[in-house]
């Protein structure tokens, strides 16, 4: 924790008036100190530790099965990540999937063919996230209580309209999302995964859009005053969110053949946890895809190791509470310690 | 000025009787600034002690101290002659030490008399608090004050003055030795202030030792007893009002006189730029007319809370105004954003730096290019070595000290965030600048680097519009001045032969049936 | 006076309530009676004690997740207590809820005293902890009726006209009105989170408060833990699961502001009441249970837009004119 401050540079050199350096410390010097590097650490463990623990971890299916534990929250948590990032966050995700695939099953149902339902479950997430869009952009409300509103609302009428009975039949071709592979081991879901990554991690990092998150989520006011139109960038951010819970609403129902009014029940605390956990400030302002990504593995790894063990789903979720914890409070305990040292 | 002064009754002026609190060899530092070093304060039974210096000079940091907020470095804290410590805000509060502050720091969903008896409220036999006793006592503290409001009411539906007397209300409730009144005055109007006034006099004569903080000589001469001048943290001067001349104390804050501080301007005003019709909101601002030249430094002057910023803002799209018409160059605008407004040339540098000007958490060159990023990116793409040229363009042009152009905006001075907030916008190459107190709250060296700035902007053919309540910066840079005053027009001048006294009686509205 | 409590959320909300009473009592005339007004109340009662513990920390500016999963573990430990000793009496075990609850609210306020976590990470952690203490402690398996003791289960005996549990909730009521309305505590839970700025200067700590308001909700959880084992007569790892949101939303309904620093005992009450006398209804009126959840959701969503508008801070007036119109 010794190195140098900015002001003690500034200080020493008395002349640099003239001369700013774009940059402090070269990109590379930066990632090696960030938390995408420490997390990655964690990760590699993680996997060594598997490797040891059973001897059927390394089988390729065995881990492409793996993935599937990630795969469907990780699609929420790229948006979600924007949106948090931002300063809003989306508590009815879970509810969208649970809504989508509730109207899904009703247009297979009524016999509408495999397009028609994607159409149907992009469309639901899409309404679903310009709901919660006017309600916290228009009407000026927090964006957590509306969307703890908005996700008993959505899972409400998944139950209105399901109850306690489930749909089972879907067309053919449909099973392709949650259990079609593209290339040998590497899953349909997968790609779609990485796909999604790479086409979030440029919109946050390298587009003027994505900029634009951080100026938000650091300061709405000051983004405001500096001509960023707040508001529609906001509900862009929700429409994403809803359009992406469609997607994943899509693949699980895919996957699962079948959809109940209580499908994906609590995954926005798990996909809040990855999203946290991959170093974005709950606070907005902070945060990359790259360690949401890394996030997404440990988490999946985690999963699977345990289950491998025959750890029950619920004793990893203490696991899984005790990082999301660690992981804010270790940086802020270092934080607390570092200036008594010097 | 010395024999306008009121004569007063008593002996307290005139003996010095031992203060109730004194302050020595008070030093403090935060990571990175020595905000006090070494000052001494003294406070005296019935007597008003004006303590005087710039933005920065520590005057907020020795409240802090005072009130057990902030603990000191080094120094002692005597109290009656004995030394004692307040480590907490409740130990300076049982000790009689209490500060009624800028922003009036109370609760506006709890009621009046809450908000006066909080952390002290009159309890039962059993231990819980007695509303109707509390109720009561509040009543009789209101009453004290001069003031007439129901205990009961809720604060969020009282007026700032008001609350201000509550905030006082409650100096006095409990027991309070020592009052601190920061900057009391500067969101009050003409009337108010004069209540305020009755009030501290009131104060005095219940023998309380006050502290009064405020930027106004002329209400400095008229209410205080002693004056204590800091600069730079450091205590430079110290006596009774008696002995001293507005320039004195002038001389004491900033170290030089007012005259050199202010950059020399050839005045050369070219064509209009921007025409301002009959702008008005519903309660804000009413009929707003002016026009703006290439080239000049228009000053709007008026007390705060006169609407000015509320108009600026509202030519700048950040709220809409009900009716009225802006013309660029002869021709209508319609500006509903601040995105518009940034598009047709007009850009507004606003008051509150760390709300809506800086983002403290982003590198510098990501604040300056913010509002330039469709410039400097290509189809929605950034493009970092654009933005990097732009952001050092204008870092240079500013003379901004930093260590990098990629170093958080947070960790450079105040100085140095205003001159990126200003870069920032410079860089959308406006064609009209509205600056809202452009150096409140920096050092005097970027103060007068920011001065010099806006001269040679002007004379590059900016046209530049300044609001300040300070009547040296206002008449020191100006071309123009417009005077605002409760939402309105209240005058418009030229700089030639512009007295402070015109601007003072124009904001205030004296010399008018009030 | 008269005008601002006619528009009070508190009465705005009594009124909803009492209506939607008559107009079903309108088609169902046993539905008001009030041995039946007497079961929704007794059925309310536990998320009425839970918004009331719900509401400390909220108006503090935190909010509270783990309240249901807490409610559960509590539930658990004594539950597998009373079953593997019958002999320890049940008002000690109600103590050791009360005390265990309190201990885990304290951990959530530590968190965010001392390590300044954000009051919804800290507590959306806990909740998958305590979550998964519950099956850590029971191995996953049930505390059914037959095994607790019959003094466990007597919470629906009635005395004095009314269940125990009732009682019970009446009582929580008055202690939590004395404590918001007349003690210190209370009072500073309201200030902390109106204006914690303001709140140092009148010499009330900002952590230690919030985290008193954590202990409260966790003792409430703890006290409610007992109370839903004993009432359901069965213990296991799902119970109460998703209740934190029921509770948060008889908080927002009741007028409690999200952001801190508004909310009254009567409002909270109410809130609660107006949730409960919603799910009792459904059946009644012969709308399938399966409605509760979008109605409670819609109710939401109308009720922080109401607390929006009416926290909406009047800009500040600057016209005179205007002033004389206004």
């Amino acid at each position: 924790m010794s190195r140098e401050t900015p002001e003690s540079r500034l200080e020493s050199r008395p002349d640099s008036r003239r001369a700013i350096p774009d940059r402090l410390s070269t990109p590379g010097a930066r990632l090696l100190r960030s938390w995408e590097a420490l997390l990655l650490a964690v990760a590699v463990a993680i996997f060594v530790a598997n490797c040891f623990a059973s001897p059927y971890f390394l089988d390729p299916w065995n881990l492409s099965d793996a993935t599937f534990n990630f795969t469907e929250k990780a699609m929420i948590a790229f948006p979600m990540a924007l949106l948090i990032i931002a300063g809003e966050i989306d508590l009815s995700v879970a509810a969208i999937i649970a809504l989508a695939s509730t109207i899904m099953g009703m247009a297979a149902e009524a016999g509408f063919g495999t397009p028609a339902l994607v159409l149907v479950g992009l469309g639901v997430g899409l309404v679903c996230g310009a709901v919660n869009g006017t309600l916290v952009t228009r009407f000026g409300l927090p964006s957590i209580v509306v969307t703890i509103g908005t996700m008993s609302l959505f899972r409400g009428i998944a139950y209105i309209i399901l109850g306690d009975q489930a749909y089972t039949s879907y067309p053919p071709g449909f099973d392709y999302f949650g259990q079609g592979y593209v290339f040998w081991v590497i899953s349909f879901e997968f790609v779609l995964f990485a796909a999604l990554a790479v086409l979030f991690g440029v919109l946050l990092r390298r587009t003027s859009f994505g900029r634009m998150v951080y100026a938000v989520g650091n300061n709405p006011m000051a983004a405001r005053f500096s001509g960023l139109r707040v508001g529609r960038i906001r509900f862009l951010l929700f429409l994403m969110t809803g359009l992406l819970s469609g997607v994943a609403a899509i693949c699980l129902t895919s996957r699962l053949g079948s959809t109940r009014p209580s499908i994906a029940l609590g995954w926005e605390l798990e996909i809040v946890t990855m999203v946290v956990l991959g170093g974005v400030s709950i606070l907005g302002g902070a945060g990359t895809i790259a360690g949401v990504v890394i996030a997404a593995f440990v988490l999946g790894m985690v999963t699977f190791g345990f289950g491998l063990l025959n750890v029950p789903g619920i004793v990893m979720s203490i696991f899984i509470g005790l990082l999301l914890i660690a992981v804010i409070a270790l940086p802020r305990l270092a934080a607390r310690l570092a200036p008594r040292r010097a | 000025m010395l024999s306008s002064r009121p004569e007063r009754d008593g002996p307290t002026a005139l003996v010095d009787a031992p203060p109730v609190l004194a302050l020595e060899g008070i030093a403090k530092s935060f990571p990175g600034v020595k905000a006090l070093d070494g000052v001494a304060l003294a406070l005296y039974p019935g007597e008003v002690t004006a303590l005087v210096g710039e933005n920065g000079a520590g005057k907020s940091t020795i409240v802090k101290i005072l009130t057990g907020i902030h603990q000191p470095d080094a120094g002692r804290i005597l109290l009656e002659g004995a030394e004692t410590a307040f480590p907490t805000a409740e130990a300076a509060a049982a000790a009689g030490v209490t500060a009624i502050h800028q922003e009036t720091v109370l609760f506006d969903d709890l009621s009046v008399a809450e908000n006066i008896f909080l952390g002290h409220a009159p309890r039962t036999r059993w231990g819980l608090i007695d509303w109707r006793r509390m109720n009561a006592e509040a009543r009789e503290m209101l009453a004290r004050v001069g003031a007439t409001i129901a205990p009961e009411t809720r604060l969020r539906d009282l007026g700032i003055a008001s609350k201000h007397l509550v905030a006082v209300a409650r100096a006095l409730s409990i027991e309070a030795r020592v009052v601190i009144m920061d900057e009391p005055t500067a969101a009050l109007s003409h009337k108010e202030i004069e209540e305020l006034y009755e009030l501290v006099e009131r104060l005095r004569a219940e023998g309380k030792a006050i502290l009064f903080i405020s930027h106004k000589f002329d209400e400095i001469f008229r209410i205080a007893d002693r004056y204590t001048v800091f600069r730079d943290g450091a205590l430079v001067g110290a006596g009774h009002m008696a002995d001293v001349t507005e320039d004195d104390l002038v001389r004491m804050m900033v170290g030089r006189s007012i005259e050199a501080i202010f950059p020399v301007r050839a005045h050369n005003v070219g064509d209009e730029v921007l025409r301002v019709v009959g702008y008005s909101h519903p309660t804000e601002f009413a009929d707003i007319n002016f026009t703006l030249r290439k080239g000049e430094i228009l000053g709007f002057y008026g007390l705060v809370g006169a609407g000015r910023s509320e108009f600026m803002q509202a030519l700048f799209g950040v709220t809409e105004p009900a009716k009225g018409a802006v013309r660029i160059d002869g021709k209508v605008a319609v500006i509903r954003d601040p995105a518009q407004a940034i598009a047709k040339g007009i850009v507004y540098v606003p008051e509150d730096r760390g709300a809506q000007g800086a983002i403290r958490a982003m590198p510098i060159f990501q604040n300056i290019t913010l509002p330039s990023l469709a410039r400097t990116s290509k189809d929605g793409f950034l493009r970092l070595a654009e933005e990097f040229a732009l952001a050092r363009r204008y870092a240079t042009r500013l003379d901004l000290r930093a260590a990098a152009l990629d170093q958080e905006l947070g960790q450079l001075s105040g100085g140095n965030q205003q001159k990126v907030v200003i870069a920032k916008w410079l860089a959308t190459r406006p064609r009209v600048i509205i600056l809202d107190e452009p150096t409140k709250g920096i050092d005097i060296g970027s103060k007068a680097a920011v001065h010099e700035f806006m001269a040679e902007l002007a004379a590059e053919g900016l046209a530049v519009i300044m609001v300040s309540s300070e009547i040296p910066e206002i008449l020191g840079m100006s071309d123009r001045v417009i005077v605002m005053r409760e939402g309105r027009i209240a005058g418009e001048y030229e700089r030639a032969g512009l007295t402070p006294e015109t601007l003072v009686r124009a904001a205030a509205g004296i010399g008018e049936a009030a | 006076m008269a005008d601002r409590l006619l528009r009070s959320r508190e009465m705005i909300l009594a009124v909803a309530i009492g209506a939607m009473i008559l107009l079903i009592s309108l088609r169902f005339p046993a539905f008001a009676e009030p041995a039946n007004l007497g079961r929704v109340f007794n059925d309310t009662a536990i998320l009425v004690m839970l918004a009331l513990g719900q509401m400390a920390v909220i108006l503090t500016k935190s909010i509270d997740l783990s309240v249901a999963a807490n409610l559960a573990l509590n539930g658990m430990v004594v539950a597998m207590l009373n079953s593997a000793f019958p002999g320890i009496p049940i008002p000690a075990l109600i103590l050791l809820a009360i005390l265990l609850g309190a201990a885990l609210g304290a951990v959530n306020g530590l968190m965010v005293w001392k390590l300044d976590i954000p009051p919804i990470v800290a507590t959306l952690g806990t909740l998958t902890i305590y979550r998964g203490l519950i099956f850590v402690v029971s191995g996953g398996a049930w505390v059914n009726a037959h095994e607790m003791s019959p003094a466990f289960k007597d919470l629906p005996r009635a005395a004095l006209g009314l269940p125990a549990l009732s009682w019970i909730a009446l009582g929580v009521i008055g202690l939590a009105w004395l404590l918001y309305t007349r003690t210190a505590t209370g009072r500073a839970f309201h200030a902390v989170g109106g204006n914690a700025n303001a709140a140092v200067y009148a010499g009330i700590d900002t952590g230690r408060t919030r985290f008193a308001a954590y202990v409260l909700s966790g003792a409430i959880a703890g006290l409610c833990g007992y109370l839903w084992v004993a009432r359901y007569a069965v213990a296991y790892v799902d119970i109460a699961g998703g209740f934190e949101l029921d509770v948060i939303a008889a908080c927002v309904i009741g007028g409690v502001s999200i952001a801190g620093g508004i909310g009254s005992v009567a409002g909270a009450v109410l809130g609660a009441l107006f949730l409960g006398v919603i799910k009792n209804a459904l059946p009644v009126v012969n709308i399938s249970p399966f409605w509760q959840l979008a109605i409670s959701g819609s109710a939401i969503i109308i009720a922080v837009a109401f607390n929006a508008r009416a926290e909406r801070r009047k800009g500040r007036v600057i016209l005179r004119t205007a002033e004389h119109r206004a």
